[in-house]
């Protein structure tokens, strides 16, 4: 395996898994407080916000990449603030996690709040009876009933954010060792001459990853790894 | 207090002076959903609860305790269980919440409703009669200011019944807990209540000392109430 894969696959792959990984963990919490509010509260604007929630599915990922380049680029509004306190993200790796992020975002969200649905909202008002306030619910019977859900949106999020190519290169673009992940590198292979080797390469581990990801969402999800149990 | 419903206008208003009052009525009187309103998981739309001198309840005050802290143990009549948690920390949820020491010995618990052999096993591999006394055992154990008892035998086939109303009986006995049973079986009323409340179509319809209540509902002779 260790020669079946260059220098540079192997980089590719890693960045690819480092990116994937970050992008779930940093969105977790906003995706847990947005599936949360949607599941539980009715307010005015709702509809607008499940509607942007699903931006990211719907518009061409490179309309994403750019819409991320309007915002946070070097001189873009709010890329210049950061800037000027050390933090950059247009054509580094941590744009890439944003870029993966903002894509794997509405899927973790959607299977979180279907999580958060599936729990019985007697078991929480029994809770409530009992003393409990809202956090101590929440950390005790919401979400160790919904793990399940949440552990099959992160591996979903995280399929997602390993294969984003369209928002990554237009947002961060293709530096070998910086930005230069999985998908973009088959791309720069398939432009290549004499790159198909590489292209096959590359694509077998995505495809093994992208079914290992299935996979695991689809065992999770069926309660094949007991993670929480279902409700009575 | 007042609560419209789509199919049930209720209007109740009583004082409790027993140590067991019982709610009888028909299905659909409003009896459960007087011990939500009690609990905080109905607000009327005017009315005024209180438990001693606690005032939970007082639309024309603005008084809207929130639910977690109005300290009534709420036995559901579905238990309510929680399914990742097995029967010692079901029992012990409402105790831990309150951040205190049960005063109610969680031993003492344990031996009146015989919960011993069950406290590794999950609600899932209970039976429905172990199911209620757990319930049971768990609001009694959060220190509650009152017992809420709604339906407790519903559903249970006779040697459950039976067991969980021996229970019952025995908690009366032993411990000093105000509680509301909400029941439609006068057998239940006649084994557990000193007083009855009579509900028909969300009002109240009369109110009877127990014995009078065996009198008119119970043609067999009565038990003896503990």
């Amino acid at each position: 395996m260790t020669s079946w894969l260059s220098p540079e696959d192997w980089q590719a792959l890693a960045l690819s898994l480092r990116v994937a990984f970050l992008s779930v963990v940093f969105s977790l919490p906003v995706a847990l407080a947005l599936a949360w509010v949607l599941s539980r509260k009715r307010f005015l604007g709702r509809t607008l916000v499940e509607a942007l929630l699903f931006l990211p599915l719907i518009l061409p990922p490179v309309v994403t990449g750019y819409a991320l380049l309007a915002l946070l680029g070097r001189n873009a509004p709010v890329g210049r603030m950061l800037a000027d306190i050390g933090i950059v993200f247009a054509f580094r790796w941590t744009g890439a996690v944003i870029a993966a992020a903002v894509m794997g975002f509405p899927l973790l969200v959607l299977s979180i709040r279907v999580a958060f649905d599936g729990v019985d909202r007697r078991l929480e008002a029994a809770a409530e009876t009992l003393g409990a306030g809202a956090w101590r619910r929440f950390a005790t019977i919401t979400l160790p009933l919904s793990l399940r859900g949440l552990a099959a949106g992160c591996v979903l999020a995280f399929a997602r954010a390993f294969g984003e190519f369209g928002a990554t290169i237009s947002f961060v673009s293709n530096i070998p060792g910086e930005t230069r992940t999985l998908p973009i590198a088959i791309y720069e292979l398939l432009n290549v001459p004499g790159g198909m080797p590489g292209v096959q390469r590359l694509s077998l581990v995505a495809l093994f990853v992208a079914l290992a990801a299935a996979a695991s969402a689809t065992l999770i999800a069926g309660g094949v790894l007991r993670r929480g149990s279902a409700n009575e | 207090m007042r609560h419209a419903f789509a199919d049930l206008d209720l209007d109740v208003a009583f004082r409790a002076d027993a140590r067991t009052l019982a709610l009888f009525g028909d299905s659909g009187a409003g009896k459960t959903s007087i011990l939500n309103a009690i609990a905080g998981l109905l607000k009327p739309e005017r009315g005024r609860i209180a438990l001693d001198d606690r005032v939970l309840f007082d639309s024309e005050k603005r008084i809207d305790v929130p639910v977690n802290e109005r300290r009534v143990g709420y036995v559901f009549q579905d238990g309510r269980l929680f399914p990742h948690l097995d029967v010692r920390a079901n029992l012990l949820y409402g105790a831990r919440a309150r951040r205190e020491h049960a005063r109610t010995d969680f031993d003492a618990v344990v031996t009146l409703l015989e919960l011993a052999p069950l406290l590794r096993r999950t609600p899932s591999n209970l039976s429905g009669g172990e199911r209620q006394r757990v319930a049971i055992g768990r609001a009694l154990l959060a220190q509650p200011g009152a017992l809420l008892l709604d339906e407790p035998l519903t559903g249970l086939h006779f040697e459950a019944r039976r067991q969980v109303l021996e229970h019952l009986r025995r908690l009366k006995r032993e411990l000093r807990v105000f509680t509301l049973l909400v029941t439609h079986h006068a057998d239940e009323v006649a084994a557990l209540a000193d007083e009855v409340v009579l509900l028909a179509a969300g009002q109240v319809a009369g109110r009877l000392a127990r014995d009078d209540f065996v009198a008119r509902y119970l043609a067999a002779a009565p038990e003896t109430a503990v």
